[in-house]
């Protein structure tokens, strides 16, 4: 995937007050263990992108943790599906690994993304999701920005879900 | 209580944070589908999609049933709303659950399900923050996307003080969210069933969205292990791939977001574990995902709209809430008078007359002026003034022929239409406006002495404070007849058409009309033509306005194919050329009509675009004036046209920007209603009161909205075509 598209994601993601790093997979111990504010939980990563190398061994990262571990942690790292370039969306796949709670019962979410996984445009993302869905009947949260209400009487960051997100975008050039 | 009453209390209590809310949204609105690349093209593809779906709605039922029951969960097909109810206790009793957790649903307020649940002693926990507030305080919503919207940050702070006691009082939004937020947090984990909505389902995959921002709803199926979505029948489109307009439009049309945090996309029961949340030895992914779903799908009065060729354009509805925002009386009262049992704006007279009835429809339906705001701003482009112009049609007839009309759709019928004495006093105005004039100044003074005026209150509802207005002796078409033309060689011909209004009460625009068009070489006539019908169509009187656009476009038609073009003063009756006529005449007729006709500061614009010599109009040195366009014109994207003539001749403008001024034809007359009317007039006189503004003349395009800016300012307005024959 292009150059352009990650500029665009990232500047998306940008005016939503999220920061996106491009990183190399040799970094990407050192930059998970920077984007995390521990204690952090996380899904085993090396499986849901069948790669061992992004496996969060040896980050201060507790994979797979128990229900209790999760409600304390203050960071959850999960994979994306998906990275949408015109809004900064992320497309958060719901698997049985429990990417779903580790994304949405902690304070800070930290999402990796591959970037021949960014696309430009919300409807190229939602095509595909469409097509995948047809063929394994899943779901996916499409997660543009932190968890926000205006309920309140005024906007407010972290509603429900994560106050905060950071993005990691893993380079195909290794 | 009185509905004067009960407005003027709303204005009092809630007005302010509805006006601030629905307003940033509307400002956000503009801004956020302004980023689009082509956002009409978008509208028209979600419309598209919405049409089709409700017209193949069995067949795509019938499909998701299948998928849904494939994905492991079950489909409920409920008539009614005790029946969907029946089915929801059913399974929370089945599933011997004590609380159930919600996500926020329109669909669930429609049925009342909290009410059934709670009767069998279940725990039912709202988790959007909004429905909390509205839960702890037992009220109802104010608004389909902000429920508490009528809320301040103080008054929701005092509510939480009050009922929680905290350590420390909660104070700021944050402080209020983050409470809210430990409070539910503990409830949600707890619970055993996640009741949700839907904002879409597809009938491929049986897949559901759900549009939100909180994360609420993404934690109420999480964590419980039995889901229960309810639906209309409505909300099925074809495909996933379908979603993606409206995943687009929806947040950018309601609260202005370019889109809102979650957009989940499920296809339950999902694939997350159940967990155990105070577990602290399984790993999460050795948790089972053994889950239930049930959807829940309602008809409720649906598929008879689906049957009614009027109400039908209902069912396309998002619940974006565009038409709630853009609308200036839904700015000022929010939905608690502007709503029904469950919806509230301008398309709820659609939902609650097929819902609950024409009795509930009427009682808020007045609100809607018409005045066609919300008509571009609907991303499915439903015609909302026509939906509720025919249920007003429909409810004047009421006593007439009872609930036919909603199964046999419109038959235009002569005769009053059933209407109250005061719909038909305004509906039939064209009467009144010719005696005015045939017999004034008698008539107004008459119509101003202290008895007439009681009468007209007793009577006709007419507010005591509204200044009448004031006919002329001389009528436009009587000016016209006594003199001659002053072209000879004429470049275009045009018909001007002396709509009642400029023909019988404000004559002086009509002739300015006459004499800007012949300086800039148009051959000009003034015929007796009837007027347009916008008074009985505002008054829901179709079949009246049918008759009027029967007879006009025959009087015109003989003009126009002599090649002459039709020139309008009135905005009002110009959108009833160019699009209210649609409705009312046959196609081609309306298309003659429409295709040539024009507001004149339009028609002034394209003469001096094709080479007219500006100079034969007076002109200015840059002297300053404020310019409010008109509702029904700005809906035409007519509004730049006169502000672009207006700084070609050298006036310095500023414009207002508010939705409408208030008046909207009759409302602002009815005493109901008056007091709304210069309510949402003060925000007009605001902007043309603030410094830089306070000194210039004022200029209007619309009758309506001169008369509302001659009672809201010292200064006394006039139509920018006047100012053009200085």
């Amino acid at each position: 995937m292009s150059g352009a598209t990650f500029s665009s994601f990232e500047r998306s993601l940008g005016e939503l007050d999220v920061p996106a790093t491009r990183i190399k997979r040799e970094e990407f111990t050192n930059q998970v263990e920077e984007a995390v504010e521990p204690p952090a939980v996380g899904v085993p990563l090396g499986e849901t992108f069948d790669e061992p190398a992004l496996s969060l061994d040896g980050t201060p990262v507790t994979v797979d943790p128990t229900p209790v571990a999760l409600r304390e942690a203050t960071t959850g790292v999960t994979g994306a599906r998906l990275g949408i370039g015109d809004y900064g969306t992320l497309a958060l796949s719901l698997t049985d690994r429990a990417s779903e709670l580790v994304s949405l019962f902690v304070e800070h979410h930290v999402a990796v993304v591959r970037e021949r996984d960014l696309v430009d445009e919300m409807r190229t993302g939602i095509e595909t999701l469409g097509e995948e869905f047809a063929e394994t009947r899943g779901s996916a949260i499409l997660a543009t920005g932190p968890s926000a209400t205006a309920d309140m009487g005024a906007l407010v960051k972290g509603a429900h879900g994560p106050r905060t997100v950071e993005v990691l975008v893993l380079t195909e050039d290794d | 209580m009185a509905k004067a009453d009960e407005i003027r209390e709303l204005m009092r209590t809630e007005g302010a944070a509805v006006a601030e809310n629905t307003r940033a949204f509307n400002d956000g609105r503009y801004e956020s589908v302004a980023d689009l690349e082509d956002y009409e093209a978008l509208k028209s593809e979600a419309r598209a999609i919405k049409e089709d779906a409700i017209e193949r709605l069995p067949e795509l039922i019938d499909e998701l049933e299948v998928a849904v029951e494939e994905n492991g969960g079950t489909v409920y097909i409920a008539d009614d709303a005790a029946d969907a109810n029946a089915y929801v206790r059913e399974v929370v009793a089945d599933r011997d659950a004590d609380r159930v957790v919600k996500s926020k649903s329109m669909t669930s307020e429609e049925i009342e399900v909290n009410e059934a649940l709670e009767s069998d002693g279940v725990d039912v926990v709202e988790t959007d923050l909004g429905e909390w507030v509205l839960q702890v305080a037992d009220e109802a919503p104010s608004h389909i996307v902000a429920p508490a919207i009528h809320k301040s940050r103080e008054a929701i702070a005092d509510l939480f003080n009050e009922r929680f006691d905290p350590d420390e009082p909660l104070e700021t939004a944050e402080e209020l969210t983050y409470f809210a937020r430990e409070k539910l947090g503990e409830q949600i984990v707890d619970a055993e069933v996640g009741l949700t909505g839907a904002n879409f389902l597809t009938a491929d995959t049986g897949t559901m969205a759900l549009v939100t921002s909180e994360g609420n709803a993404r934690k109420t199926v999480a964590a419980t292990d039995t889901q229960i979505t309810v639906a209309g029948v409505e909300k099925v489109v074809p495909s996933v791939e379908e979603l993606a307009p409206f995943v687009e439009l929806i947040g950018r049309s309601g609260t202005g977001q370019d889109i809102t945090s979650y957009v989940s996309l499920l296809t339950p029961p999902v694939e997350t574990p159940v967990v155990d949340f105070d577990d602290d030895e399984t790993p999460l992914s050795a948790f089972d995902a053994d889950r239930d779903f049930h959807l829940v799908l309602i008809d409720n009065g649906r598929l008879a709209m689906r049957e009614d060729d009027q109400l039908r354009e209902t069912l396309y509805c998002i619940r974006c809430s565009a038409c709630s925002n853009s609308c200036a009386n839904f700015q000022h009262v929010g939905g608690h008078a502007f709503g029904g049992e469950t919806y509230s704006g301008g398309i709820a007279t659609g939902w609650e007359a097929g819902i609950e009835g024409l009795d509930t429809a009427a009682e808020f339906n007045d609100l809607c002026t018409g005045c066609t705001r919300c008509v571009n701003a609907c991303p499915v482009e439903i015609d909302i003034p026509w939906i509720n112009t025919v249920v007003r049609d429909r409810i004047n007839r009421e006593g007439e022929r009872p609930a036919e009309w909603l199964v046999d759709g419109l038959t235009p019928d002569a005769e009053d239409e059933g209407a109250p004495l005061q719909k038909r006093f305004f509906g039939n105005f064209e009467t009144v406006a010719k005696l005015g004039s045939a017999t004034a100044p008698l008539s107004n003074w008459l119509a101003g002495t202290g008895p007439s005026r009681w009468l007209m209150s007793r009577a006709l509802g007419i507010d005591r404070r509204r200044a009448l207005p004031e006919f002329e002796r001389e009528t436009l078409v009587d000016w016209f007849a006594d003199r001659d033309s002053t072209v000879e060689t004429p470049e275009r011909r045009a018909v001007l058409y002396p709509d009642l209004y400029t023909n019988h009460v404000q004559v002086e625009r009509g002739k300015a009309a006459v004499e800007a068009l012949e300086a800039l070489g148009v051959e000009v006539v003034v015929p007796e033509v009837p007027s347009s019908g916008r008074a009985p169509l505002s008054q829901g009187m179709v079949a009246t306005a049918t008759d009027h656009a029967e007879r006009v476009t025959e009087a015109l038609a003989p003009y126009v194919a002599d090649g002459y073009d039709v020139v309008v003063v009135e905005p009002s009756d110009l959108a009833m050329f160019t699009r209210e006529y649609d409705r009312l005449v046959a196609e081609d007729t309306f298309e003659t009509l429409a295709e040539n006709s024009y507001e004149v500061l339009e028609y002034v614009y394209g003469l001096l675009e094709n080479g007219a010599d500006a100079d034969a109009l007076a002109s200015s040195d840059g002297a300053g004036v404020a310019y409010h366009s008109h509702c029904q014109q700005r809906t035409l994207g007519l509004e730049a046209h006169t502000v672009a003539v207006l700084e070609d001749r050298g006036f310095d403008v500023v414009t207002s920007d508010v939705e409408c001024c208030g008046m909207a034809g009759s409302f602002g007359y009815k005493r109901d209603y008056y007091e709304l009317s210069m309510d949402v007039g003060g925000r007009l006189r605001d902007q043309f009161e603030a410094d830089g503004v306070r000194d210039r003349p004022v200029v209007a395009s619309g009758t309506s909205c001169l008369e509302q800016i001659d009672a809201l300012l010292e200064r006394q307005p006039r139509h920018p075509v006047e100012l053009l024959v200085e």
